[in-house]
């Protein structure tokens, strides 16, 4: 399960390394990744997390390396499997710190993961910028791990966004009261279900039906025919992959079509578009990108080259965008000494230039401008929500399976 | 009728899970905690087949399962075989068996997440639905329900009436016993765990139809067709269908008319039960 993976992809890096290397100074930073290669969450890891770390490091090496004072430096990438296992998430972060003696660290995968290895990273005093914690705890987490940084959002805000999306339309008139609320039966699901319900009956909505379901179901016939059978007109489903895909093929079979489908994590995924191909079009899901920034284009063209799948429509890129933010920092510090990195991080007047746009971090070491909800509309995932990014497009009614 | 449908059509998916296991739990004794692995493997094959040739997934079937009879019947000769002649009792068979296929799926998982990565993979195989009294259904379950069907029957059929069957039956109900009236255990156990292998190896490029699948999702099926043979009694075709069935009809009327968060509970609940009143299963013969 261990690999290491020396990334000497350019000549001109290799050329380079090679006439330094002799003179014995440190010319490399070693950079520590543990994440999901196995386990529950290694299809979204290997989706979202490892092409984007990889193509990081690779692209970063191609282009000579970082800049770091008057030395270039290239990175080596050191790669642990977790096994979508927070102990083992904490064991590998202390096995890079103290074995492999890494410079830097990549955040983990998924909220979880992140969670469960937050308290190590700051033990051993390593920044984390985390590109797939969505989380509400940022305030508090910020206080206890000041060394913890969040790009991707806050859960309340997505769960609040889409929930507005369906007051708006309402207003629009394209979309009834009667919403069917579903979600997977675990920390995320019941919080995101638990939100979106509030704001939902807040604003006169109906819930016509609720329900959650244990975490892996996959034969969720029994949860589609009963919003149908609710008369639903927007369907709002806090999903993980495996129950997004089963909903979405339920859907189509029974010919359930509402006004607003929505289904939470994977909707943004490539394999869901080639699951389903034009079918899916209005389906609205979570995350989020804006498609037409070249930057986008770029990175998802370089992503397709090197991993030979393009990236997901959301997490992919805020996980690439942590790295930039983590290069761009230690170029910044001029160092590769981890408290000055750190302080660079903390010092909220710094702004990061990312595939996502310009990134800085708030008070709670949280980024403010990110994606919230997304569409399919003419087979690529849009953006239709944002908190404070630019390319929002506009949202459209769902208009049945074609 | 929607209920009773959609549970007979999940039924004849845990019935397709489950009817390897239960004949190489049942007559090779081997509690084969790589059999969700297995599973798994087949479901990818039929998926590269699919993807990569345009190969219908039942047509692919004539490839998947010779190959996972071969497999699998290497698996016993080389890995299994030697346990059990290691073996003083049954009991302690047991506990390697369950060593040494739980340390074999973590070997199959990383052959899978080499071989094919550890992302997500599905494809779209006849989702279009099928009209039955005037509900609809994916008729890729309807065709993976005809076929567990016509696997568990023509399974029976075999047992029941073949002179092969009979030994099998035979090593199952007495091992020690059956060289006694001319039968070579071996041979018989080797035979019923590749046979095992591969009705387990169909199931999974039938249920890829329509389950996502990723290299490490292989446990949840191991669990549940322990559940179910165990239900149904071990070595008994008829005690495994019907528990899946039984299963699958309970967890959708739970689901339907109670709450889809329960349906796990439902089947623990039937689970219990019969531990509690029929510890041998419902087809099940008590040891004696």
């Amino acid at each position: 399960m261990i690999r290491r993976t020396i990334m000497t992809g350019a000549a001109a890096a290799a050329l380079f390394a090679g006439s330094l290397g002799a003179a014995g100074a440190q010319d490399t930073i070693l950079l520590g990744a543990a994440a999901p290669q196995t386990g529950p969450l290694a299809g979204g890891a290997t989706v979202t997390h490892w092409p984007a770390v990889r193509l990081w490091v690779q692209q970063t090496n191609e282009d000579g390396g970082l800049q770091v004072g008057d030395q270039q430096m290239t990175i080596e990438l050191v790669e642990y499997d977790d096994q979508t296992n927070p102990q083992q998430a904490i064991q590998a972060a202390q096995r890079m710190a103290t074995q492999d003696e890494v410079d830097f660290m990549v955040a983990p995968y998924s909220t979880g993961l992140n969670l469960a290895a937050a308290p190590i990273f700051a033990q051993l005093g390593y920044p984390m910028i985390t590109g797939t914690a969505v989380t509400d705890q940022q305030p508090a987490l910020a206080a206890q791990f000041p060394n913890m940084f969040f790009v991707l959002g806050r859960t309340s805000v997505m769960a609040e966004d889409t929930a507005q999306l369906l007051v708006d339309m309402r207003e629009r008139g394209d979309l009834g009261d009667r919403v069917a609320l579903v979600n997977v039966a675990d920390a995320f699901g019941i919080e995101m279900a638990g939100i979106s319900k509030a704001i939902l009956e807040e604003n006169g909505f109906e819930i016509v039906y609720e329900t959650s379901y244990p975490l892996g179901t996959q034969d969720l016939a029994p949860v589609i025919d009963g919003a149908r059978a609710a008369e639903a007109d927007a369907f709002i489903a806090w999903s993980y992959p495996g129950d997004t895909f089963a909903l979405t093929d339920q859907a189509i079979v029974q010919n359930f079509a509402p006004q607003v489908f929505f289904t939470a994590v994977a909707t943004a995924f490539p394999a869901y578009q080639e699951r389903f191909g034009d079918q899916i079009e209005g389906v609205l899901g979570m995350g989020g990108v804006n498609a037409d920034d070249p930057a986008f284009q770029e990175f998802a063209q370089a992503h397709m080259e090197m991993a030979g799948q393009a990236p997901d429509y959301w997490a992919s890129a805020a996980t690439y965008a942590a790295l930039e933010i983590l290069g761009q920092a230690i170029e910044g510090a001029g160092t590769t000494d981890r408290a000055a990195v750190l302080e660079y991080l903390q010092d909220q007047s710094h702004e990061y230039a990312t595939i996502l746009g310009p990134v800085n971090f708030n008070e709670n070491n949280d980024n403010e401008r990110y994606w919230t909800v997304g569409q399919w509309q003419d087979g690529v995932f849009r953006g239709v929500a944002s908190q404070g990014r630019d390319g929002v497009t506009e949202v459209e009614t769902f208009d049945g399976w074609n | 009728m929607f209920i009773l449908i959609t549970g007979l059509l999940l039924g004849g998916t845990y019935a397709l899970i489950a009817l390897g296991l239960n004949l190489q739990y049942g007559v090779a004794r081997i509690m084969n905690l790589a059999n969700g692995e297995m599973l798994v493997a087949g479901g990818f094959a039929a998926f590269w087949f699919y993807t990569a040739g345009q190969i219908n997934p039942v047509v692919g079937l004539i490839v998947i399962a010779p190959v996972a009879f071969v497999v699998n019947w290497l698996l016993y000769r080389i890995m299994l075989q030697p346990l059990v002649t290691r073996a003083k009792s049954r009991g302690a068979l047991e506990v390697d068996s369950i060593l040494a296929t739980f340390g074999m799926s973590f070997a199959f998982v990383g052959i899978m997440t080499w071989a094919f990565g550890g992302g997500y993979f599905n494809y779209a195989f006849l989702a279009q639905p099928v009209e039955i009294f005037s509900s609809s259904y994916a008729q890729n379950r309807v065709v993976a329900f005809v076929l567990a069907v016509v696997i568990g029957g023509a399974l029976w059929l075999w047992l029941t009436f073949t002179r092969t069957g009979l030994k099998l039956r035979a090593v199952s109900v007495n091992p020690a016993a059956a060289p006694l009236v001319g039968v070579d255990v071996r041979a018989a156990s080797a035979l019923a765990f590749a046979l095992g292998g591969a009705v387990t190896a169909t199931g999974g490029a039938l249920v890829s139809m329509f389950f996502t699948l990723d290299a490490s999702v292989g446990v949840l099926f191991t669990m549940k067709a322990l559940i179910i043979i165990i239900m149904g009694g071990v070595g008994d075709i008829r005690g495994t269908i019907v528990a899946a069935v039984i299963l699958g009809i309970a967890e959708t009327a739970v689901a339907r008319l109670i709450d889809p968060g329960l349906t796990l509970a439902a089947a623990y609940l039937l689970f219990l039960l019969v531990l509690l009143f029929r510890p041998q299963g419902l087809f099940g013969k008590a040891r004696g």
